[in-house]
């Protein structure tokens, strides 16, 4: 078994990356892997609580991140900074994660086997 | 482990969100348009944190635009077998896209 981590840095709907990782997540899981999520920089966004996309017409896929668990998937890492700065906290956020200060989460990033950059 | 970024430090955080997770005696390798923090002038978006780091910058990018007269000191040029073998040195690599 390998570990995976799947580092997150985009808001979730400008761009089509965050969905694209939760997809690449999943099948990694059906692999049976050990499988990381983090969540950085505007990438803390695709955890927010709240999110509304009928109007744009975008299905709102942030429902999945609950399902993880679901997928053994249970490994959710928030930076700290990257929380704090915009204005979130634990309680803000979709599914319970593990929130990290910018080193433990470099030291953490360091012991992976395959970093995937989303 | 190896960290490659490609943003321009003036126009994205970037550079920044790499630099405080990268740790002591990683690598660092900038593209694009992150090598405009390999020059004398936009070096400063390198801060302390690099000195910690190996720093090398991609030598065609900086070619590419007019700064090879630029480079600022402590910074590694390669050109692109230098960078496949700074991938195939290091068993994990980050890139910040």
């Amino acid at each position: 078994m390998k570990k995976f981590m799947f580092v997150n840095r985009k808001a979730p709907y400008g761009t089509i990356y965050a969905l694209e990782s939760l997809e690449v997540v999943l099948i990694a899981a059906t692999f049976d892997q050990d499988v990381s999520l983090v969540f950085l920089d505007d990438g803390v966004y695709e955890l927010a609580k709240g999110q509304q996309t009928k109007a744009i017409g975008l299905k709102n896929f942030s429902p999945s991140y609950r399902a993880l668990d679901g997928y053994d998937v249970e490994k959710l890492y928030v930076e700290r900074e990257s929380m704090e700065a915009r204005g979130l906290t634990e309680a803000d956020l979709i599914v319970p994660v593990e929130v990290l200060s910018s080193a433990e989460m470099g030291a953490l990033m360091a012991e992976q086997d395959v970093v995937l950059s989303f | 482990m190896l960290h490659i970024v490609n943003k321009s430090p003036l126009q994205t955080r970037t550079l920044e969100s790499c630099l405080r997770l990268a740790q002591p005696g990683h690598a660092l390798l900038l593209t694009e348009d992150a090598v405009y923090a390999a020059t004398r002038a936009g070096n400063a978006a390198l801060g302390q944190a690099a000195a910690a780091l190996k720093v090398y910058v991609l030598q065609p990018d900086l070619e590419a635009r007019g700064m090879a007269g630029a480079l600022a000191d402590g910074i590694t040029p390669v050109d692109y077998a230098g960078f496949v073998d700074l991938v195939a040195e290091h068993p994990r690599n980050q890139s910040w896209l």
